[in-house]
This record gives C-alpha cells, sequence and structure tokens, in this order.
C-alpha cells in the first residue's frame, strides 16, 4: 500500500493508503477527504482535484508539463501555484509512499 | 453549408409515425419543436442504441454529426487541438455563427481556440472564483429571501416570471454591478441574445440587431466610467483593467459580454424552473427532500443533469477522424448533444429517474468538459443551492398547477411557464 496524506485548507491532516497503480484523485475520493472533486471521472477534463504538491516532494512527482491537457486546464483554477497539478494526472506508486498534497480552499 | 437558419421560424411537421418505424438515415434530431414538446428523448434514446455517432445529411442547419453517448461526447470535449470551437468554422452550436447577413458578427471566447480563449477567459474567472462567490453568497441569500417572501400563498402564480427570471437577473446584475433598478435589460438582452425570430422575443433578425447595438452601447458606457478605476470585483471592472481585455474590438467586446450574460441566465434559470418540475413528477423524492434537506447539495447537480439546460455544444473537426467507429472528415460539423450524454444508461445508473442522493451527482456533462467547461458553474450551483434552502425554510410544497410551456429551440432547454401553488408548511 501507499500512504498519502492530504492537508486541507485548514491544516487537518487526512492519512489515508491505497494501492498501488491508483491515482491521488482516487486516494482522497475513496476515502472521503473533502476538498477533492474530481467531477469528471478522472480524466483531466475538469480540474476540480486541484493539489499543491508538498514542495519536498514535486521533483519526484513531476511538475507540470507545458502543453499539456492538464496545464490547459489548470491555468484557469485558483490559486495556482509552481507546485500545482491535478491528483487525477498523479499515479502512485512505491516512489511516492509517503506523498504530502495540500488541498485548495475550493475547487472551480 | 445550408443558408436557412434557425431564425427561419417554426421547423417542418414530422408526420406521425413511430419513432422506430422511421429509418435511421431520416432522423433529425436538430428540429426545435422536438425540443419544445420535450419528445426528444426517444430519438436519443434509439440513437443511443442503435446509431450513437450519428449522420444527418440534410437539416435546416445542414449536414451534421451527432454524438449521442456519454464517452464520445467527453472525447470530443477533451480534445480541443482536434475539434475547433472557432466562431469562423462556425461557432459553437448547431446554428452556424456567421452565416446570416443580418447577424452580428459577435466575437466571444467561447467560440475560440487556444491561445486567445485562454487569454479572455482568464482575463474574466476572478469574477466567479470560489474566493469571489463566498463574498456573493449572503448578497444572494438575502435577495433570495426578498423574493421569496414576496410570493403569496395559495394563488397561482408563473414560477419562471415570479422566481426563476428574478433570481438570476438579480445575480447577474450583482456579478456586472449594473445600476439596480434597471437590471430587467440584462434578462431582455440575454433573451434576445438567443431569439429565433417569430418565437414571440423578436419579430426580425433587424430587431434582434438593434437590441444588440443598444446593449452594447449602455454596457460601453459603464465601462467607460470603470475604466482605470482601481478597485472593484465586477466583471465590467476587470474586463476594462485586464491587459487581455481592455482594447478588445467593439463586436468582441460585446460578444463576450453577451456571453456572460446569457451563460448566467437562461442556464441558471431553467434549472430553477426544472427543478420544480423534477420534484413535482417525483413526489417521492420530494418527500426525500422534506425529510432530509441536507440532500440539497446533492440535488442541486442532480437537477443540473436531469435540465441539462444546454442540449448540446457543437465543433468543428480540423482533420480527418474517427468517433465510434465512424469516420469523421475535416470540416465536418460535430454536435455533442449533452442532453443525450446525459441520459446514458451505459454511464449513468437509472438515468431517466431523477435522484436527488446519487452516489456521484457531479459527474454529468452538462457544464461540458475541457478548456470550455462551464466558467461559472459554482455560481450556478450556489444559486441553486441557496434557492431551494431558502423555499425550505418557507414552504412545504412548490405545487406544479399545470403543465409547463417549453422554448422552441434546439439549444437552450427552456421552460417560459411554470404555474404552480405554494403550499406553507
Amino acid at each position: 500500500m501507499v500512504k498519502v496524506t492530504f492537508v486541507a485548507h485548514d491544516g487537518r491532516r487526512f492519512p489515508v493508503e491505497i494501492e498501488p497503480g491508483m491515482t491521488a484523485r482516487e486516494a482522497a475520493l475513496f476515502n472521503e477527504v473533502p476538498g477533492i472533486d474530481g467531477d469528471c471521472g478522472g480524466q483531466c477534463a475538469c480540474a476540480t482535484c486541484h493539489v499543491h504538491v508538498d514542495p519536498a516532494w514535486i521533483d519526484r512527482v513531476g511538475r507540470l508539463a507545458d502543453d499539456s491537457m492538464e496545464a490547459d486546464l489548470l491555468q484557469f483554477a485558483e490559486g495556482t501555484t509552481t507546485e500545482s497539478r491535478l491528483a487525477c494526472q498523479i499515479k502512485l506508486d512505491d516512489r511516492l509512499d509517503g506523498l504530502v498534497l495540500r488541498v485548495p480552499e475550493q475547487q472551480y | 453549408m445550408a443558408t436557412r437558419s434557425m431564425q427561419s421560424g417554426p421547423d417542418r411537421e414530422e408526420p406521425d409515425r413511430p419513432i422506430a418505424e422511421i429509418p435511421l438515415a431520416e432522423i433529425d434530431v436538430s428540429r426545435p419543436s422536438l425540443f419544445q414538446s420535450d419528445k426528444v428523448g426517444a430519438f436519443f434514446e434509439r440513437l443511443r442504441r442503435e446509431d450513437p455517432v450519428h449522420y444527418c445529411s440534410e437539416s435546416a442547419f445542414g449536414p451534421y454529426w451527432s454524438i449521442t453517448r456519454y464517452n464520445d461526447i467527453m472525447a470530443v470535449d477533451t480534445n480541443h487541438k482536434l475539434f475547433s470551437s472557432e466562431a469562423k468554422l462556425g461557432g459553437i452550436a448547431i446554428q452556424d455563427m456567421h452565416n446570416d447577413a443580418t447577424n452580428l458578427e459577435l466575437e466571444m471566447f467561447i467560440a475560440m481556440d487556444q491561445p486567445k480563449h485562454d487569454a479572455q477567459r482568464k482575463a474574466v474567472t476572478p469574477a466567479v472564483a470560489p474566493s469571489n462567490l463566498l463574498l456573493l453568497e449572503p448578497v444572494i441569500r438575502e435577495r433570495a429571501g426578498a423574493i421569496l417572501d414576496s410570493l403569496p400563498v395559495g394563488e397561482e402564480i408563473d414560477w419562471v416570471k415570479s422566481v426563476s427570471v428574478e433570481l438570476t437577473t438579480m445575480t447577474l446584475a450583482t456579478l456586472f454591478d449594473f445600476p439596480w433598478d434597471e437590471r430587467a435589460k440584462l434578462t431582455r438582452w440575454s433573451d434576445v441574445t438567443t431569439a429565433i425570430p417569430g418565437s414571440g422575443i423578436v419579430e426580425s433578425n433587424e430587431q434582434r440587431r438593434q437590441e444588440l447595438i443598444e446593449c452594447a452601447m449602455y454596457f460601453k458606457g459603464l465601462w467607460d466610467q470603470r475604466i482605470d478605476r482601481s478597485e472593484g470585483s465586477d466583471l465590467i471592472t476587470m474586463m476594462a483593467n485586464s491587459p487581455a481585455t481592455r482594447e478588445m474590438p467593439f463586436l468582441e467586446f460585446l460578444g463576450n459580454l453577451l456571453l456572460l450574460i446569457v451563460g448566467g441566465n437562461d442556464t441558471t434559470r431553467n434549472s430553477i424552473s426544472g427543478g420544480v418540475i423534477a420534484l413535482n413528477q417525483n413526489p417521492d423524492q420530494y418527500e426525500k427532500l422534506r425529510q432530509h434537506p441536507s440532500l440539497i447539495g446533492s440535488m442541486v447537480p442532480e437537477i443540473i443533469r436531469w435540465q441539462t439546460p444546454l442540449t448540446h455544444m457543437r465543433r468543428t473537426a480540423l482533420a480527418d477522424s474517427e468517433i465510434g467507429g465512424k469516420r469523421i472528415a475535416k470540416g465536418d460539423k460535430v454536435v455533442m448533444w449533452y442532453l443525450s450524454g446525459n441520459r446514458d444508461e451505459t454511464v449513468i445508473e437509472r438515468p431517466e429517474e431523477f435522484i436527488i442522493d446519487r452516489k456521484n451527482p457531479r459527474q454529468h456533462l452538462s457544464f461540458g468538459y475541457g478548456i470550455h467547461r462551464c466558467m461559472g458553474n459554482r455560481l450556478a450551483e450556489l444559486q441553486l443551492r441557496i434557492i431551494w434552502e431558502e423555499i425550505h425554510k418557507r414552504f412545504r410544497l412548490v405545487e406544479m398547477v399545470g403543465e409547463p410551456e417549453r422554448l422552441l429551440s434546439n439549444l437552450v432547454r427552456g421552460i417560459t411557464r411554470l404555474p404552480v401553488k405554494l403550499r406553507a408548511h
């Protein structure tokens, strides 16, 4: 299992575990972590699973790729940073065990 | 390209024959009368089953492809590099933009491709950013409450006129910081933008053009007052002061305004009315809502799915491609029927039923997906949530006491009249 901790906007921490191969979006939704909507079903089509990757983890997760659908969508989200990603595009494996993701105040 | 437009009036009568007996090639779901009579659903049901990517070679809007299944619609909507929204190629509705000498050549970012779309959309999105909506919520709630408090209990009223129009107009006036006493103008301009001459809203294209120019001049006046104003989070101040939008040519300025007016008006208005119809047609759900008002949060997206206030969006193929095994040629008109996708039984469980506590209620197509996804979706949900919370505080039942009347349009799934009586707790 891969451990992921979601940190809500108000500072509450939600540690969850999920099978490798699943995405961070699924880790949040399956465990009812508040603040991740994931309206489109995980198809990189709505930008309602926006997260800020903890700076300590961003290199391992990878930054947003220019000219990707993910970047096209995230440009319209509120409060994006250089650590912004869509949780549906973060595939979890053993390398990411212990990952910390911050949930923005609200999703668009 | 066909020149006969939606604006030439009601379409021809379909001979009365069972849907199952109509040859597939003759099915044309674009006829506005099918939406006015609310009979189009049976046609979509057949297409989803027998020919989900369907070609109609002849229609009042020229030849077009119908995409009727949820997943195919998602695939087209998220492929903006292949399926264009560009106005000059026809734009975003089955009715081509720019095909009529009497039309204004409006430009709006919903009908643009990258990169211009992105820059203009970014300039206005802060108005509907979640943080801005938090500020709007108490204002909308107070105004919604005042509307409901003014209504007579037990007497027949038209819900559309008394509530749906009033509330959406007030919200829009708030977003634009529009002169309060003149806010009815916003509703009028919204109706005129999407009107078919002869449908009771405007008599001719010339009248439509005149009224829209008046609209532009009015907003130009507000713009001039607000340009260089350093504060103000209303849409006009934002557009007047953002580098991406401040130098907009006149028709682009008018187009983007109308986009925001129509986007924030018709759609929410018809969802407010549609919710009343859905609850009256499903009294068990209404009872469930009375017992568990906390379900309003999940009922709101279900209302938006159920109503599907815009029946479709259209794209134009920029290259040869394939959807669902059918070959789409470069230049083809591709219509994503959201109303059909939202009833796709292979993706949505019991799609014909209105269920206020669905498991994944926000998974629907009504807002579209991809870079053109509805910008105001959270504001729409906010308005619906507030109105239902405020209704619940005041009334036991909004009782439909007559059949709703529907709009003659294949784009806006509109309810023009809805007779109701309010019942107290």
